[in-house]
C-alpha cells in the first residue's frame, strides 16, 4: 500500500468519526459568521461608511462590510485551524489514544500526521464555505469573486494548522496551547488587517503584520474578493502561506514520530 | 526454519530496548514457529510489553536483530503490520464509537473493502459473543467485553500472527474463562499466537512453549510441562501456620519432600506425592492451620528461578 493511500485512509476515518459529532459543531460553524458579520459589518460598518471619501478610499472603495467580510473569512479559517489542530490531536495522542490504535495497523506516524492535517484542511473548507454563504446572504459579496477567496482561506488555515499541530504533539499538557490561543491567536485578529487596513497601524507595528501568516491570508482573500489583486502580491502571499504549511507539516510529521514511536 | 521444521515467524537475536538509561529488554533471543502459541511470562516491569511492541513494529529496537514474518521491522513496518493482529496491554478502542464502528474504522486502516469488513464484522462479533452489543457505544461495555472487542478488532485483517499483551488482566474469573475459550479456538485454527501474562494457569492453558522473563532478560524457556519437570515437582503441599509459629515449624519440616520453600505467609513443600508429604507432616506432630495439595504450576517455577512470587 502506498503512503499516499495510507494518508487518505487516516483522513477517511477522521471523517467517519466526525460524522458522529458534526451536530455539535454546526451551531458554531453557522453562528460565528452570522454574529461577526452582523455585529462588526453592519453595526460598525454603518459608522465607518458615513466617513469621508478619503476613508472610503483606504478600504479600496468598498463598503466596510464588503471590505471586512473576506478578512473575517481568513481570520475564521485561522480560528478553525487552531481549534482543530489542538483538541483532536491531544485526543488522539492522550485522551482517546486513537493514534496509538492506528499505529498498530499499516499506517505510520507520518501517515497519521498528514492524514490528520488533510482532514483539518477539509474541516476548514467546510466552515469557510458556510462563511462564504453567510457573506453572500449578508449582501457583503461585491461579485462572484468571493469564491476565489475560499481556497485562499483554506490555505490560510493550513498555514496555522500545520505548525500548531506540531506544537500540540510536542507539549505535554494543553494549558500552553490554551494560552497560545488566548495570547497569540486573538491579538492576530487585531494586528493583521482583519478589521482595518494595516496602513492604519503605527509604522513600528506594521512589520509584525507582514510576518504573521494571517495578514497574508487576509490580504490574499480580500484582494481576490474585491477584485483588486495584483499578480505579484498574490504570488507573494501564496508562497508565504505555502511555506508555513509545508514547513509546519514537516515539523508535525517529525513531532508525531517522536511522540508516538517510542 | 525452526527446530520443528515449520517456518519461523519471529526471530530475535540480542534484541534490546532502552529508554534513556533504563534497559527494558536486555539482549534476548527467541524464535516463534508458525502455528505455535508462544508465551512471555513475567512480573511487572520484566520487559514483556516492550518486547511485544518491538515485535508489533510500533517501537523500534535499540539493538539486536529482529525479523517478523521474514521481514525487517525497521524497513518493512507497514507490510508486517498489515499481517499482524494486535491486542495492546492498554485498550485503544474508540470509546465514542459503537462496537461495530470500532471494528469498521479499524478495518479501513488495513484498506479492506467496506463489503469485506461488513461481512467480517458480523462473524467476529458472533465469535466474541458481542453480537447483541453491536450498536452500543464502547464506553458502555464492561472490561471483559472491551477486551473481547479488542480481540475481534485484532482479527479483522485475518492476521497471520496474533500478539496479545495481557489479554485477561483485570478480568473476573468468569470473563477470563470466556476469553480463554475464544483464544483456545484461535489456537486450534493454527494461528500463530504470542501472548504475555502474569498468570501461570493462563500460560499453561494456552502456550505450547514459553519463556520466563525477569528484569529484562529471559531466565528460562520450554514447554509448560517441561519447565515444571525441570524446575519443580509434580505436586506441591502448601502449609499455613498460626502467626509467629512458622519459624519453629520450619525446623521440623526439614528434609520433607524434595525441597521446602518458606514464603512470608506460607510454606511450600515440593514433592512428587503431596498426600504422603501431608501424612508425614502429621507424623511429625505439626498442626498447620491449613494444608493443601495442588499440582505444581509455573508460579512455582518462577519462584524457584527468581526467588520471588509472581503476582505480588
Ligand atoms: N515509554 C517508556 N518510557 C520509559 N520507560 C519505559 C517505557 N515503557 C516501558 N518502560 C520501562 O521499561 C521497563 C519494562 O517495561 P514493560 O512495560 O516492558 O514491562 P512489562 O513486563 O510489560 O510489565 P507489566 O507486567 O507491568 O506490563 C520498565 O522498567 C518500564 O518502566
Ligand atoms: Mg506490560
Amino acid at each position: 500500500m502506498l503512503s499516499r493511500s495510507r494518508i487518505l485512509l487516516a483522513t477517511e476515518t477522521a471523517a467517519m468519526t466526525y460524522r458522529r459529532r458534526w451536530r455539535g459543531s454546526v451551531f458554531s460553524t453557522v453562528l460565528t459568521p452570522v454574529l461577526m458579520l452582523a455585529a462588526m459589518g453592519l453595526g460598525l460598518g454603518s459608522l465607518v461608511d458615513k466617513g469621508t471619501a478619503a476613508r472610503r478610499a483606504s478600504l479600496g472603495g468598498a463598503s466596510y462590510l464588503a471590505f471586512l467580510a473576506p478578512g473575517l473569512l481568513a481570520a475564521a479559517a485561522m480560528q478553525t485551524a487552531a481549534n482543530e489542530a489542538i483538541y483532536p490531536i491531544i485526543e488522539g495522542i492522550k485522551w482517546r489514544r486513537t493514534f496509538h490504535a492506528m499505529l498498530a495497523t499499516p499506517l505510520t506516524a507520518s501517515d497519521v500526521a498528514l492524514g490528520q492535517l488533510l482532514w483539518i484542511a477539509v474541516r476548514i473548507a467546510m466552515t469557510s464555505a458556510v462563511f462564504v454563504v453567510a457573506i453572500v446572504a449578508f449582501g457583503a459579496a461585491r461579485s462572484g469573486n468571493i469564491l476565489l477567496a475560499l481556497p485562499g482561506a483554506v490555505l490560510t488555515g493550513t498555514a496555522f494548522a500545520a505548525p500548531v499541530a506540531a506544537l500540540t504533539a510536542t507539549l505535554d499538557g494543553h494549558q500552553g496551547l490554551v494560552s497560545l490561543m488566548r495570547f497569540g491567536i486573538v491579538p492576530l485578529y487585531l494586528f493583521s488587517g482583519t478589521f482595518f487596513p494595516i496602513s492604519q497601524l503605527p509604522a513600528v507595528l506594521r512589520p509584525i503584520a507582514y510576518v504573521t501568516p494571517l495578514w497574508h491570508g487576509v490580504d490574499l482573500c480580500r484582494s481576490l474578493a474585491l477584485g483588486n489583486a495584483s499578480l505579484g502580491r498574490v504570488a507573494l502571499h501564496l508562497t508565504y502561506l505555502l511555506a508555513w504549511t509545508t514547513i509546519g507539516s514537516a515539523l508535525a510529521v517529525a513531532r508525531f514520530k517522536k511522540r508516538l514511536v517510542v | 526454519m525452526s527446530d520443528v521444521g515449520r517456518p519461523t515467524v519471529v526471530e530475535a537475536r540480542g534484541l534490546t530496548k532502552r529508554f534513556g538509561t533504563t534497559t527494558a529488554v536486555d539482549s534476548i533471543d527467541f524464535d516463534v514457529a508458525q502455528g505455535e502459541a508462544f508465551g512471555f511470562l513475567g512480573p511487572n516491569g520484566a520487559g514483556k510489553s516492550s518486547t511485544m511492541r518491538m515485535v508489533g513494529c510500533v517501537s523500534p529496537a535499540s539493538d539486536g536483530k529482529l525479523r517478523v514474518l521474514g521481514m525487517d521491522p525497521s524497513t518493512d513496518g507497514p507490510s508486517i503490520r498489515a499481517r499482524l493482529g494486535v491486542v495492546p496491554q492498554d485498550d485503544t478502542l474508540d470509546a465514542e464509537l459503537t462496537v461495530r464502528e470500532n471494528l469498521f474504522v479499524y478495518g479501513r486502516f488495513f484498506d479492506l473493502p467496506r463489503r469485506v469488513i461488513s461481512e467480517r464484522v458480523d462473524h467476529l462479533l458472533d465469535f466474541v459473543q458481542l453480537g447483541e452489543k453491536a450498536g452500543q457505544k464502547v464506553e458502555q461495555l464492561s472490561g471483559g467485553m472491551k477486551r473481547r472487542l479488542t480481540i475481534a478488532r485484532a482479527l479483522i485483517n485475518d492476521p497471520d500472527l496474533l500478539l496479545l499483551d495481557e489479554p485477561t488482566t483485570g478480568l473476573d474469573p468468569q470473563a477470563r474463562h470466556v476469553l480463554w475459550d475464544r483464544l483456545y479456538r484461535l489456537k486450534q485454527s493454527h494461528k500463530t499466537i504470542i501472548l504475555t501474562t502474569h498468570y501461570m494457569d493462563e500460560a499453561e492453558q494456552l502456550c505450547d512453549r514459553l519463556v520466563v522473563m525477569d528484569k529484562a532478560t529471559i531466565v528460562a524457556e520450554g514447554a509448560p510441562q517441561e519447565l515444571i519437570t525441570r524446575y519443580s515437582t509434580r505436586e506441591v503441599l502448601e502449609l499455613r501456620f498460626p502467626v509467629g509459629q512458622q519459624e519453629a515449624a520450619l525446623d521440623r519440616l526439614a528434609g520433607l519432600g524434595e525441597r521446602v520453600e518458606a514464603l512470608p505467609d506460607r510454606v511450600l513443600v515440593y514433592t512428587d506425592d503431596g498426600d504422603a508429604a501431608a501424612a508425614e507432616v502429621h507424623g511429625r506432630r505439626l498442626s498447620p492451620v491449613s494444608m493443601l495439595v495442588r499440582r505444581s504450576s509455573l508460579e512455582d517455577i518462577f519462584l524457584r528461578l527468581t526467588g520471588r512470587s509472581l503476582v505480588d
